[in-house]
């Protein structure tokens, strides 16, 4: 859990590339709590249509948790999330639902269905929730298939794909049904160098062929700063600082210069800290 | 509330028919061999007790009268449902779970697709399919062990052994009152398998506890509804 000690204003650097006038998503004052534990502080942000916006902060500072209550998997204790047009944090399941054709999500570990080949994964959303011809389905899966280079690899099973593959299997499925807006929940965690750089790029190239707009969670800075047009970054609970990752490198904030050049010492800390540190256990005495 | 949603999310579909049959398959299908061997040596031992029980009384040949009506009546839907929960129900629970716990069940939500209706409502209707069919096969199989016990072994006479299997057993009564358990076991064991691999926590100590649960909850309930269904079929 991170503890700031320099100022909580959120600091704003440098201009944004996409006009703020149609934000995409919108959330406002939100405040989400588990159990005792304060996740998200009065957070509120705006992001434009179009793009690629970075969501990064320390881990356990609630970067996933922001990418659920975007989906609607979370409701927030207090505020509104609004995507699309749509107020997700009030919606009914079927509402919900009818939503969420237009949002695609890749999960931190990809989630593809282990009792379907990458085909049948990557038909699902198509099968569901379109009523193509199977030739249609074929070939649309095999194009998507192409785009991200796993051609060839449609009868597999997702335990003989390496974590890249099925990274690039889950981003392929995300995207099938051609949605407005998606998620990725650190979509760069635990894949090579070379893995990662393929995957940036099939982010990149993806969001710019479809006109999507991307959120990408992660805390790798490296590739935020090769991949993305804007970004937020979250400390103890709260939004401190946003901007284009140029003018983010050269913040002089101490958490912002801390989080983003990875320095030890600093107001972030590494130390948990919950709500009441008088629950906190001290070490026994020698 | 499971229940109710699951059974609200029933539409006629190619798709719910086609799962609905893989799972059967998968459910019920592959639990024959265990409910054959179990049923085989049940009605061997029942048969074994009996005539040892019968015999001091002169009434041997009633055996296949007590182990038909043991076995329609309580043994054969009691002893397939508790095998059945431990076979098909742990699996369920943990097939379930593990999916939970690696994140399919979110992925499904994130498609727009129901995972109760696409991963529950199949291996429930499986379930309450299967079962009554397991437990035709169970006492089909016990009938053949005690078969050849009685006869084979013992020396029984045939002929009297079936005529009296066949008069004493009453289809109302006797096979008719298995039947109707064994549905509502089937869909018990299958209820409690999905609803604790559904809300299973996702880790692997989750879903240990809830195939443990499975079982444990599917065999009190079994008895606690067997008692209440005989003494209404009674």
């Amino acid at each position: 859990m991170a503890v700031i000690n320099s100022q909580q204003q959120t600091i704003k650097t440098g201009s944004r590339n996409n006009s703020l006038k149609d934000p995409i998503i919108r959330i406002q004052n939100v405040s989400f709590r588990r159990d005792d534990k304060v996740i998200l502080d009065d957070v509120s942000l705006e992001i434009p249509r179009g793009g690629i916006v970075a969501i990064m902060g320390p881990s356990g500072v609630g970067k996933t948790t922001i990418l659920r209550l975007i989906s609607g998997q979370l409701a927030p204790s207090s505020g509104s999330i609004e995507v699309n047009g749509n107020v997700v944090s009030a919606m009914s399941r079927r509402q919900l639902y009818e939503c969420r054709k237009d949002i695609g999500v890749l999960l931190q570990n990809g989630a593809l269905f282990t009792d379907l080949t990458v085909f049948e994964n990557i038909a699902t959303p198509l099968r569901e929730h379109t009523r193509l011809p199977e030739d249609d389905i074929r070939e649309r899966v095999l194009a998507k298939l192409e785009s991200v280079g796993l051609l060839g690899t449609e009868e597999l099973m997702p335990d003989s794909l390496s974590g890249g593959m099925a990274r690039r299997v889950a981003l392929a499925r995300a995207v099938i049904l051609n949605p407005k807006i998606v998620l990725f929940d650190e979509p760069m965690t635990g894949l090579d160098p070379i893995a990662m750089s393929t995957v940036g790029q099939l982010i990149r190239a993806t969001n710019d062929e479809l006109g999507l707009t991307s959120v990408i969670v992660t805390h790798n800075v490296a590739q935020m700063k090769k991949l993305v047009d804007y970004c937020y970054i979250f400390a103890a609970a709260k939004l401190i600082a946003e901007g284009t990752p140029e003018d983010l490198m050269h913040s002089e904030d101490p958490a912002v210069d801390q989080f983003m050049n990875g320095r030890v010492e600093g107001p972030i800390s590494f130390r948990y800290h919950n709500d009441d540190n008088s629950k906190t256990p001290k070490p026994a005495r020698p | 509330m499971f229940l109710f949603r699951m059974l609200s999310s029933i539409r006629l579909e190619r798709g719910l028919l086609v799962s609905t049959l893989q799972q059967t398959y998968l459910i019920g299908a592959r639990s024959l061999v265990i409910i054959m061997i179990c049923g085989f040596f049940v009605g061997m031992v029942l048969s074994l007790q009996s005539i040892n029980a019968l015999q001091q009384f002169g009434a041997s040949d009633q055996v296949s009268l007590l182990v038909g009506k043991s076995l329609f009546r309580e043994l054969g839907p009691v002893l397939t449902a508790l095998l059945f929960a431990g076979r098909a129900g742990t699996s369920v629970a943990a097939e379930i779970g593990l999916m939970k716990a690696t994140s399919q069940i979110d992925a499904m939500q994130l498609m727009a697709i129901d995972p109760v209706q696409r991963i529950a409502l199949p291996r429930f209707l499986a379930g309450l399919i299967s079962l009554p069919l397991l437990t035709a096969m169970f006492n089909a199989f016990a009938i053949l062990g005690a078969v050849m016990f009685s006869i084979g072994v013992m020396g029984l006479d045939p002929g009297i052994f079936w005529s009296k299997l066949q008069t004493g057993i009453y289809f109302g009564k006797d096979f008719m009152g298995g039947v109707w358990k064994s549905v509502v076991f089937g869909g018990l064991v299958s209820l409690i398998a999905v609803y604790f691999g559904y809300y299973a926590k996702p880790t692997g100590e989750g879903v240990g506890t809830a195939t443990t649960r499975t079982v444990v909850m599917s065999s009190v309930l079994v008895l606690i509804f067997d008692f209440i269904m005989t003494s209404f079929l009674i």
